[in-house]
């Protein structure tokens, strides 16, 4: 693959740990955008979490919102500009814990936006505590003897959750540990993004990435996590498709 | 309220259920659309507030409004808003508290409201109108004030101003401040760099530090600007009732029978409470004997009037928490027992 | 009663136009360049069977818009009249629906008006204007309002939905009048 750095992403080194599933997510988002020509007319917002710096990165405008909010910031930056392109980028934490409530309704509402969902199973940032989408047996900073034990309850899919509401457009899920789950990866988040400039609705895409750093892990062991333990978990694929609202 | 902040150019409202302010978003909900603005009935009050930081960020002049217990919900975002140094308007019609508490009138939000409520170091312009005509006057120059200074501004009403009929004469809008051009605001960085509103400031080390520098450099200038009073029989009073808002009226019906006894009582109304009117009180503390507060809550705005005169004439008190509001009757009484 | 402040409380049954009639007073004053200021009662007393509205009248400038001794009381249910009696200023006026009210007023010192306001209302054909009617017997007896100004407030308030109600509100308080003149 040619690596060329594009206009929509900025030319600096990022701050994200050897392995990390970032880069590879951000890069895919800036290629879409810059190959959909709408970066000129782009928000996105900022999660509180490892991407809270977003706009170190993104040569597009960028509002950081409070932990879990993004969807709700999104949903009035859409209503009133519904001409331009609005996207959130959040974690587990952000998205599915203390954001659920604005994920779903927003959802629910059918807001023309995209979402980014990066799911990697752990609160990065903070230092490895158990997230929502932790999985069963998996060890944190706040379940080390393995989420299940303490009554913490399975991981949360929220693909599955999502696709039961009527007023969701377009669900998928996908990873970027293999380099075919990263092309296809691709495919889903310009989707997500067509969707919205063609006024679609609501467009969701889970994407399931590394964290080799809080999963105490080598980079290629947490390829390895993704590929044999969430997978089997999280399985990739669309969950929902709808013409339009 | 609703009304003047549809003719101040208000095009954006989100807001949540809750008891004595529904009349709100219920007009808002129809009335928006007429006007080309938006609507959204969020799903909690942060969503609310959320939708509010977001719409601020576009340039559009936007409102939110609930109660108390709704109000400490939307401290997360007023933070945040404050941080951004985004405008906007945030009416909290007070009801009793603690806890979800009751829905009759009260006053016991103001420390929240003066000293900002949520976390870190800023403040909100906080405006407390005592009749409906004056709700709407200050609606409509709210948005102004929230736009020059690039800050949230309150609106701190209460369950009665909110629940009460009075005849308000809907006047069109007028601009009291000239608005600086907005150049913050996100609506892709076509032709121009793209911008980003921070609220995390990590690098350099001195960022927030400088950051929250020119933030009190602000609001020192509203200090210096904005003191808004109404001074009502002071010129020869020998016993001044600090009182705001709805209270302040009813202070003023015992004033007027105490005059009539031969009294001599005066009012001196803050009309913002962020910030406090120092000067106009000081300036009243120099002739008068004492100061009577009367607050429908158990000692919050008392520590402001104490403050303002530097504790230079004794101040009495009457207090009324959980929610029920002082009477002339008993205000008179209170003057009586004073004023000797 | 002229050049001073007076304090009207309205109570009966929720659904027997309370704050309707709050309404139309609130808007009568406004013509006639009156200072007004209302309120309804909300909270538990709601549901304790009562409901009221109350109206403050003056010609400066209102204080206190709330309302603790009314000069006026106009009582549409029996819990009304057991709840407010008492707070009633000395020697106030007290319009009683006398079609709903059995028992007599106790205070001596009130002067009370009896109007069989549920009865001429449903004798006019629609028992929900009998709150008009007591209206009527109120501006009758108090002189603070004139007729043709509660008339226009009327129009003005129903004129959107319930235009079709305007000339059945308008005979009430024509009763209501009657009822007070010839009782004198």
């Amino acid at each position: 693959m040619e690596f060329c750095r594009k206009e929509t992403q900025k030319d600096v080194r990022t701050h994200y740990c050897p392995g990390c599933g970032h880069g590879i997510a951000h890069r895919l988002v800036a290629e879409v955008l810059e190959e959909l020509d709408v970066r000129g007319k782009t928000i996105g917002t900022a999660p509180v979490g490892c991407a809270v710096l977003l706009y170190n990165y993104f040569n597009c405008d960028i509002i950081e919102c409070a932990h879990g909010r993004s969807p709700a910031v999104a949903t009035a930056i859409k209503r009133i500009q519904p001409d331009k392109v609005v996207f959130t980028y959040q974690g587990d934490g952000d998205l599915a814990a203390i954001g659920m409530g604005e994920t779903i309704h927003a959802a629910n509402r059918g807001e023309d936006i995209t979402v980014i969902f990066i799911n990697n199973a752990i609160y990065g940032m903070t230092g490895g505590q158990m997230a929502p989408t932790t999985l069963l047996g998996q060890s944190s900073t706040t379940s080390e003897a393995g989420r299940g034990n303490n009554q913490e309850g399975p991981p949360i899919k929220v693909c599955e959750l999502l696709s039961n509401l009527d007023g969701v457009t377009y669900l998928e899920r996908v990873a970027v540990s293999t380099a075919r789950d990263t092309i296809k990866a691709k495919k889903a988040i310009k989707r997500a993004f067509l969707n919205q400039i063609e006024g679609r609705g609501f467009s969701l895409v889970e994407v399931l990435s590394m964290c080799p750093t809080d999963w105490k892990l080598t980079p290629v062991q947490g390829l390895d996590f993704v590929n044999t333990e969430m997978k089997t978990v999280f399985p990739l694929g669309i969950f929902k498709e709808k013409d339009g609202r | 309220m609703s009304e003047a902040a549809i003719q101040a150019g208000c095009r954006f409202f989100a807001g949540y259920p809750i008891t004595p302010q529904n009349e709100v978003p219920e007009y808002m909900s129809r009335r928006m659309p007429e006007v080309g603005g938006v609507f959204v009935q969020a799903e909690s009050e942060l969503a609310a507030i959320s939708m509010i930081f977001g719409a601020s960020a576009t340039g559009t002049r936007c409102m939110t409004s609930s109660s108390s217990p709704g109000i400490s919900l939307k401290q997360e975002g007023i933070s945040y808003i404050a941080a951004g140094e985004l405008p906007c308007v945030i009416a909290n019609m007070q009801r009793g508290g603690p806890g979800l508490g009751n829905i009759r009138a009260s006053q016991a939000d103001y420390y929240q409201a003066v000293k900002g409520g949520g976390h870190g170091d800023y403040r909100l312009i906080v405006l407390a109108p005592a009749t409906l005509p004056e709700l709407y006057k200050l609606t409509q120059n709210a948005f102004d004030y929230a736009d020059y200074y690039r800050i949230p501004v309150m609106i701190l009403g209460d369950g009665i101003l909110a629940q009460m009929a009075e005849p308000v004469e809907l006047t069109p809008y007028k601009p009291i401040l000239k608005i600086p051009k907005k150049d913050y605001i996100l609506d892709g960085c076509q032709g121009r760099e793209p911008r980003v509103i921070k609220t995390l400031m990590l690098n350099p080390t001195d960022a927030l530090v400088t950051h929250n520098i020119n933030m009190q450099k602000k609001h020192e200038k509203i200090t210096a600007d904005l003191q808004l009073v109404e001074n009502y029989m002071t010129e020869d009073a020998e016993v001044v009732i600090a009182a705001y808002g709805m209270t302040a009226r009813v202070a003023k019906g015992a004033i007027q029978i105490a005059r009539d006894k031969g009294l001599k009582v005066g009012l001196i109304r803050p009309i913002t409470v962020w910030p406090f009117p120092d000067k106009a009180m000081m300036e009243v503390a120099k002739t008068v004997r004492k100061f009577l507060v009367v607050e429908m809550s158990n000692g919050q705005f008392i520590d402001d009037v104490k403050l303002a005169i530097q504790c230079s004439k004794p101040v009495e008190f009457q207090g009324i928490g959980g929610g029920w509001y002082p009477s002339v009757e008993g205000i008179l009484e209170k003057i009586e027992e004073i004023y000797k | 009663m002229a050049d001073k402040t007076t304090q009207i409380v309205i109570a009966g049954f929720g659904g027997q136009g309370i704050v309707l009639t709050g309404n139309i007073i609130a808007r009568a004053c406004v013509m006639e360049d009156k200072h007004v200021a209302g309120m309804i009662s909300y909270g538990v007393e709601m549901r304790g069977g009562t409901a009221n509205a109350t109206v403050v009248i003056s010609d400066s400038e209102i204080a206190s818009p709330f309302v603790s001794k009314p000069d006026v009381a106009i009582i549409l249910n029996q819990p009304s009249l057991d709840k407010f009696e008492s707070q009633i200023a000395k020697n106030g006026i007290v319009i009683l629906n006398s079609s709903m009210i059995t028992r007599d007023v106790e205070r001596e010192d009130l002067d009370v008006v009896h109007v069989e306001a549920a009865e001429i209302a449903r004798w006019l054909g629609n028992a929900r204007v009998a709150n008009v009617v007591a209206l009527g017997a109120f501006i009758a007896k108090t002189g603070i309002l004139k007729t043709r100004s509660i008339d226009k407030a009327i129009e003005q308030l129903f004129a959107k939905k319930k235009a079709a109600l305007i000339t059945i509100n308008k005979k009430a308080l024509v009763e209501g009048i009657k009822a007070v003149t010839k009782s004198n």
